[in-house]
């Protein structure tokens, strides 16, 4: 049976009616992750402790008293901390830690035990490589390397989440959690042919999630189908009093609409989706977009229509300001955030310095690397008294007219639809030169993280050179759900989701 | 020349409360190092700050107190600098809008009540601390500090002044009066020694009639009342003496050297950190709505200044007395205790007992009032006795000694009858015996008799105090007064 190309709903039913164990799984897929070393995907894997808790699984599903997700693996994005699992956040200055705890979403999907009696039940099979610290939308700002992309080695795998893509893309994990600051999520789920989305704002605990930008940072799931993540995300989303940003609790199941028609009272099955208005922001279709991108995603857009959907042209004016905004915000608030590496009580500490402020220039020159370096000057200066006002102050108030456009869109629309980033996973070094260029890349994006908004990414198609598209559903505030309906509605269509990355065996 | 001094005070005022102000941690003073330290105070990566409710109550209870208003929604902002015992690199204050904005609080300077201004008071985490022994070694076996972070992120009450004080006496008799406020409230446990309560003074001086202000200089963790004044009156004097002998004030951080008795320089304006204030995006605004605001309103007690006008008012106490029994809240709490015992009218006898024997017997047990070892209904008879005419104030203030003597021996406590009954210290009301007693006076003490009347007042006294005598001080005064006159006239 090969496990690595079954969604994780289907891994549910198998697990529950006997025909696998978890601990069959787990060894399945560290067996192919320790035959697919070549992309790069895991930093750290640990298979005692991965079959340790499947064994723990194992027990439960056994004694009945296994949820839906009991003894699935789960690939876990380094930036969350771990028992057991080093977490470094794929940097240099955290080589080798240890988290003396979890995060909440590694608890919330983790094996219950007295401490987690709510824990999901599912396996770690480790962690994913990432863009240090999630800054970089390529994964080639790894401290331990780029992640190669297994529909093209030669290209990248999206970032910062591209350990996490990778994994899922080249079957060395069924399902995988990202974060999503600027794209993280949606941007590599594109590259690599997955579905992933990112939540709204406070609804997955940031908790044990090493902060980057705290006010943009959101987890997700990264999977095979809209199903998956559904199942993925109602199990990692929870009110967690350790984060006071943390929405309260909805107790949702975010795949309840899944299979069901969009307007309530339709019969019609060919015309599932009628009643739902798709908003195409003309921004999002404007010079620098490459024209087989645009081709698939409005290829995807007739395929909505033809399932009853609505299309309405819609304006999002700032689409290009997000960019500097983000720009200005995000780098404020991580290079407040990454202080705390001082190379003190933990993490990489130089080895010869003079004196205390040596001891903190060395350690943090060789313990970051050159994106994260150049992200806390620039968020250092953007703070700085006299320039406050003109950048962090100002980045602030376009980012509220931001979040008002979109409310204005979402009185003509239900949801929106566009590319997620301009083109397909370059190559590698490709755009490593020019920093500018790899910020243009997240154009898509990075507005609805400060709009605080919940959008997915779902592949819909290929370029020339066979490597996947992804368009990008965006929907209002606490609209998961929705969006995963139309995902799942639009997966029912076409069988982009379900190709396989061309390298992988 | 004439100088005119100007301060303003900056007290840090830690909040009285179980836990951190952003973690579980216990605040309890005197821990082995770093034992009152978890993953938040350590700023392990992907911890979050939760803001501590009782906290936020202390402030609110605090503005309250000062009349000053609570924001509906504060701040929290992020203060960057780095520093080995600031775990996060960087302390969550408030800046743009605290908690507490304006204020006044009444200070009593010789006999001349002052109000002094407050600019706001703002919520804010300590730090941790270094500490410098010999024979620290750091991971590369270099000399280093050590580092104890059990003080890193206890909840701190930042109380600015406006700059209204004019001498260090007044800065002293405001920081005095603070401090009795925030005991009073219980928000403070006040304890100077393990730095609860430490001010910082911003301290400029100008020629007398000179409008605008001169260059301040700032001095830092003054943590004794004594040290606030000193350090105070030399910096007036630093800062004088430069300007008189041509030279101009730099603005400055300066440290107080108590050994040297002199503040000395710690780092200048230039130096100062661009600390890249924030607010910070892991907490929310501090929402108080008036509900919340009520609610701690009515759980306060009343203030100082309320029971000193009251009591006062009332009770015709002396503003010496009102000011005494309300220096704390034990101590306003024994006299309304015996208040409720006695009655009113024996409100003032009841204000002397405590203010006169009962505090200064305290004072030199170097006993705390909440500790006292003899309590109101212990008191309470040594009153009442005496307004039935049983016995003489003087015979008061003597069982209250065999009583006081009693308790700090951990004796049993003898009831006042029953010490009046074992001691016979009855007071005599019998005008016969009294007479008797005067009879063998007046017969024994001829010489003063006719000094009496010859005109000399004072032999009156004299021959009152020889009739006590004999009486063992037992005879009522009033009556032995009024007899004595009738057998002289």
């Amino acid at each position: 049976m090969s496990w690595h190309n079954t969604p994780i709903a289907l891994m549910a039913k198998a697990l529950a009616a006997k025909e696998v164990s978890s601990t069959e799984l787990t060894q399945y897929f560290l067996g192919r992750i320790d035959a697919g070393k070549q992309w790069n995907a895991y930093l750290d894997v640990n298979a005692h402790l991965s079959l340790e808790q499947a064994n723990k699984a194992d027990q439960l599903l056994s004694s009945g008293k296994a949820g839906k997700l009991t003894g699935i693996p789960v690939a876990h994005k380094d930036v969350f901390v771990t028992r057991g699992w080093k977490s470094t956040a794929a940097s240099k200055i955290l080589a080798g830690y240890q988290s003396p705890f979890d995060a909440t979403v590694v608890a919330n999907l983790g094996i219950p035990d007295e401490n987690n009696p709510h824990g999901a039940g599912m396996v770690c099979l480790g962690k994913t490589n990432m863009d240090e610290f999630a800054m970089g939308s390529s994964n080639e700002n790894s401290a331990f390397g780029p992640v190669l992309n297994p529909w093209n080695s030669a290209h990248v795998a999206g970032g910062s989440s591209g350990g996490s893509a990778a994994a899922v893309a080249a079957g060395l994990a069924p399902i995988a959690t990202g974060t999503d600051t600027g794209g993280s999520i949606r941007q590599p789920a594109a590259f690599c042919g997955l579905t992933g989305i990112k939540p709204s704002y406070g609804r997955v605990s940031r908790y044990g999630m090493i902060a980057y930008a705290s006010s943009l940072d959101q987890a997700g799931p990264m999977g095979k189908t809209a199903e998956d993540c559904a199942l993925l995300l109602s199990a990692m989303s929870s009110h967690d009093p350790r984060d006071s940003t943390s929405l309260a609790d909805s107790g949702e199941d975010y795949g309840r609409y899944l299979n069901q028609n969009w307007k309530e009272g339709n019969t019609n099955p060919a015309k599932p989706l009628e009643g739902l208005r798709v908003g195409l922001p003309k921004e999002f279709f404007a010079e620098g977009l490459a024209s087989d991108v645009a081709k698939s995603v409005n290829d995807a857009a007739n395929l909505l229509q033809s399932l009853g959907a609505t299309l309405v042209e819609v304006s999002l004016p700032k689409t290009k300001l997000s960019i500097p905004v983000y720009y200005v915000l995000a780098p404020a608030e991580a290079s407040s955030n990454l202080s705390r590496f001082d190379g003190v009580r933990y993490g990489y500490r130089a080895n010869e310095y003079r004196d205390l402020g040596d001891m903190y220039a060395k350690s943090r020159t060789e313990g970051f690397g050159s994106e994260v370096k150049r992200r806390i000057m620039i968020g250092t200066y953007v703070l700085c008294h006299g320039y406050y006002d003109a950048y962090y102050l100002q980045a602030q108030k376009i980012r509220r007219i931001i979040a008002a456009d979109f409310q204005a869109v979402f009185n003509q629309c239900d949801v929106i639809l566009g590319p997620v980033a301009p083109d397909v996973a370059w190559r590698l070094g490709e755009k490593s030169k020019d920093p500018v260029q790899m910020y243009l890349e997240d154009i898509y994006t990075l507005s609805t993280n400060l709009a605080g908004l919940p959008a997915m990414s779902v592949p819909c198609g290929f370029n020339a050179n066979n490597l996947p598209i992804g368009m990008q559903l965006i929907g209002n505030y606490f609209s998961e759900a929705r969006l995963l309906q139309v995902a799942h509605q639009y997966q029912q269509s076409c069988d982009w989701h379900l190709r396989q990355a061309s390298e992988v065996a | 020349m004439q100088w005119e001094v100007v301060i303003g005070l900056e007290t840090h005022a830690q909040l009285q409360t179980q836990s951190k102000i952003f973690s579980g941690a216990s605040t309890r003073f005197g821990a082995a190092p770093n034992t009152q330290a978890c993953a938040v105070d350590l700023a392990l990566p992907g911890v979050l700050p939760v803001l501590n409710r009782q906290a936020v109550e202390h402030a609110i209870r605090f503005g309250l107190a000062v009349n000053a208003k609570i924001s509906p929604a504060s701040i929290f902002a992020r203060k960057n600098y780095f520093y080995p015992d600031l775990p996060k690199g960087y302390q969550i204050s408030q800046m743009e809008i605290p908690v507490v904005v304006g204020g006044q609080l009444e200070i009593l300077v010789g006999d001349e009540v002052k109000v002094v201004q407050l600019t706001r008071a703002h919520m804010e985490e300590d730090a941790g601390k270094s500490v410098h022994e010999e024979g620290f070694t750091g991971p590369h076996g270099e000399p280093s500090s050590g580092i104890d972070l059990n003080r890193a992120g206890t909840p701190l009450l930042e109380i600015v002044t406006e700059p209204v004080m004019r001498s260090a006496a007044e800065a002293v008799a405001y920081a005095k009066a603070l401090h009795g406020l925030v005991v009073w409230l219980g928000v403070c446990d006040g304890n100077m020694q393990e730095g609860s309560f430490r001010c910082d003074a911003n301290v400029s001086v100008r020629p007398k009639g000179q409008a605008e202000f001169g260059t301040r200089c700032e001095i830092k963790n003054l943590n004794s009342f004594r040290f606030l004044e000193e350090a105070i009156q030399y910096e007036v004097r630093r800062q004088i003496e430069l300007i008189e002998d041509g030279g101009i004030v730099v603005q400055e951080t300066r440290l107080y050297d108590p050994d040297r008795g002199e503040t000395r320089s710690m780092r200048s304006k230039e130096d100062a950190n661009d600390y890249r204030y924030f607010p910070d995006p892991d907490l929310l605004p501090v929402v108080i709505d008036d509900a919340w605001i009520a609610d701690v309103r009515s759980k306060m007690p009343a203030l100082p200044v309320q029971l000193r006008e009251e009591w006062q008012s009332e009770f015709g106490l002396s503003a010496y007395d009102a000011q005494l029994l309300t220096q704390d809240r034990d101590t306003a709490k024994v006299f309304e205790e015996l208040l409720a015992i006695v009655g009113k009218p024996l409100a003032k006898a009841a204000a002397n007992l405590i203010a006169g024997e009962f505090a200064s017997s305290l004072n030199r047990a170097g006993i705390a009032m909440a500790d006292a070892p003899l309590k109101a209904q212990h008191l309470a008879p040594l009153l009442t006795r005496v307004a039935d005419g049983t016995i003489s104030n003087k015979i008061a203030k003597d069982i209250f000694a065999i009583l006081w003597g009693e308790a700090i021996a951990g004796k049993n406590i003898s009831t006042v009858d029953q010490v009046i009954d074992a001691k016979g210290l009855k007071q005599i009301s019998d005008s016969g015996a009294i007479e008797t007693i005067i009879d063998q006076v007046l017969a024994a003490n001829q010489k003063s008799v006719e000094e009496f009347r010859s005109g000399k007042e004072k032999a009156f006294n004299a021959l009152v105090g020889q009739i006590m005598k004999a009486s063992q001080g037992k005879a009522n005064p009033g009556q032995v007064n009024e007899l004595l006159r009738k057998k002289l006239a």
